[in-house]
C-alpha cells in the first residue's frame, strides 16, 4: 500500500481552502496568458468573490463525478496551482484531467509534473480509472508535450477547433491508459 | 434565400411536440440498441417523466438548437437531432442524432435529416466547424456522416466499455469550405 498518494517530492494535492485561496486564484486570472492556456472561454479575469462562489459550486457537486485538489509545495505549503480529475464515467472508467500552474514565475520548476503524477496514481489506483483524457491547445505546444512527457498521446485533432490571433488552431485529445502508465511505474521503478 | 432550412429529400426537422411525442420517445427507449449507439450512459429506459423533462432541457433557448425528425411522406416521428454547446467566439458547435424508429434505419433517413442539421450549423448559426462523437461500432453512423462530409480526426483509444470490451470513441469534424464545396458540387450535377 502507497500511503503517499498525496505527498510528491515537490508539491502536495490537498483540499482547497477559499477563504486564503481565492485573492491568489483572483491574481492568476488577470493574466491573459495563464486564461488562455487553461480554457476556450473569452478570457475573462475573475473576482476573488467569483472564485469563492466557483469553490462553493464545486463543494456542492456531490455526485462524484469529479475531484479537485489545490497544488501547495511541500516546502511552504504555498498555492501554486490546481488539478482536477472530471467527467468522471464510472461505468467505463474514464475522466478528464485538467491542471494548471497559476503563476509563470512557478513554472518550469517541476511542479507541474510532480502534481500531474500525483493525479494520475490518484486516478488510477484510487478511483481505478482504466484511461484519462487532456485537451491541449495548438498554439501551447508546452502543454502538449508536458503530456506526452507523462506517458499521454495524442489521439484526436480537431481540425481549425480554436480561433484566436486572427487564425484557426487545432484542439488535440490526449489519452493515457492506465496499463501504458503503470509500465512506466515499473521502468522507473527499476532505474 | 433558395433553400429550404427545415426540408430535406425524406425528412423534415420540427419543433417537438410535448403533447404527443414523449410517448414515442419513450417507447424507442425500450430498445436497449438504440440507447447504446446513442450514449455513453448506462442504458435505463425512459419514464415518461424523464421524456419530459429532456424535451424541456432540449428546447432551443440560445446554446441548444434541436429538433425533432419527422419523414415527409407519412409525417412521423423517427428521432431527433442537436446541435449543443456552440463555442461562439471560436465558431463551433457539437451535433448529435437518434433515429429511435428502427424501421427506418439504414435507408437514408438518417443521412438525410444529419444533413439538415449540418446546414442548418453553416448556413443559419454561421459556424466554422461542426464536431461529433461516435462509438466504434456504429459502422452505420460512420458512413453516413462520411456521406454529409464528416472527416474522422481521430479516436479516443478504449475509452467505453460495453459487453466487456474496450471500444474507442472516434471523433469526425467538418468544416465550413468541406461543407461548401459538397454543396457545390452536388449543385452542378
Amino acid at each position: 500500500m502507497n500511503a503517499n498518494l498525496f505527498d510528491g517530492s515537490l508539491v502536495r494535492l490537498s483540499a482547497p481552502d477559499p477563504d486564503r485561496d481565492a485573492d491568489i486564484e483572483s491574481g492568476w486570472t488577470h493574466d491573459p496568458h495563464y486564461l488562455r492556456h487553461t480554457s476556450l472561454e473569452p478570457a475573462r479575469p475573475q473576482s476573488a468573490a467569483q472564485v469563492k462562489e466557483k469553490y462553493a459550486a464545486l463543494a456542492k457537486d456531490t455526485g462524484g463525478t469529479q475531484f479537485h485538489f489545490s497544488v501547495r509545495t511541500i516546502e511552504d505549503g504555498r498555492l501554486v496551482g490546481f488539478v482536477g480529475i472530471e467527467r468522471i464515467a464510472w461505468a467505463h472508467g474514464t475522466a478528464n484531467i485538467q491542471l494548471a500552474i497559476g503563476s509563470p514565475d512557478d513554472c518550469g520548476k517541476g511542479y507541474g509534473s510532480d502534481a500531474l503524477q500525483l493525479a494520475l496514481r490518484y486516478s488510477f489506483d484510487e478511483l481505478n480509472l482504466h484511461r484519462v483524457t487532456a485537451f491541449g491547445f495548438e498554439y501551447n505546444p508546452r502543454a502538449i508535450h508536458f503530456f506526452e512527457r507523462a506517458g499521454f498521446v495524442a489521439e484526436v485533432r480537431q481540425r481549425q477547433a480554436i480561433a484566436r490571433e486572427g487564425r484557426r488552431w487545432e484542439l488535440v485529445v490526449l489519452g493515457l491508459l492506465k496499463r501504458d502508465w503503470r509500465s512506466r511505474q515499473v521502468i522507473e521503478a527499476r532505474a | 434565400m433558395k433553400r429550404q432550412l427545415f426540408t430535406g429529400n425524406l425528412v423534415r426537422l420540427v419543433a417537438a411536440n410535448p403533447e404527443s411525442d414523449p410517448e414515442t420517445l419513450a417507447t424507442w427507449s425500450r430498445n436497449a440498441g438504440f440507447l447504446r449507439l446513442m450514449d455513453t450512459d448506462p442504458a435505463q429506459p425512459w419514464s415518461l417523466a424523464r421524456v419530459r423533462e429532456d424535451m424541456k432541457r432540449f428546447e432551443s433557448k440560445g446554446d441548444m438548437f434541436a429538433f425533432h425528425v419527422r419523414t415527409l411522406a407519412e409525417d412521423k416521428l423517427i428521432g431527433f437531432v442537436s446541435l449543443s454547446g456552440p463555442a461562439w467566439t471560436h465558431s463551433t458547435v457539437w451535433f448529435g442524432i437518434g433515429i429511435g424508429d428502427d424501421a427506418y434505419w439504414g435507408k437514408g433517413y438518417g443521412t438525410d435529416a444529419v444533413r439538415l442539421a449540418v446546414q442548418y450549423a453553416f448556413e443559419e448559426l454561421n459556424m466554422h466547424r461542426v464536431t461529433l462523437n461516435v462509438f466504434d461500432y456504429n459502422v452505420r453512423a460512420v458512413r453516413s456522416y462520411e456521406k454529409v462530409g464528416f472527416v474522422l480526426e481521430g479516436r479516443q483509444r478504449e475509452a467505453m466499455q460495453r459487453d466487456g470490451k474496450r471500444i474507442d470513441i472516434l471523433y469526425m469534424g467538418i468544416l465550413r469550405e468541406e461543407w461548401v464545396a459538397t454543396t457545390r458540387a452536388e449543385g452542378e450535377d
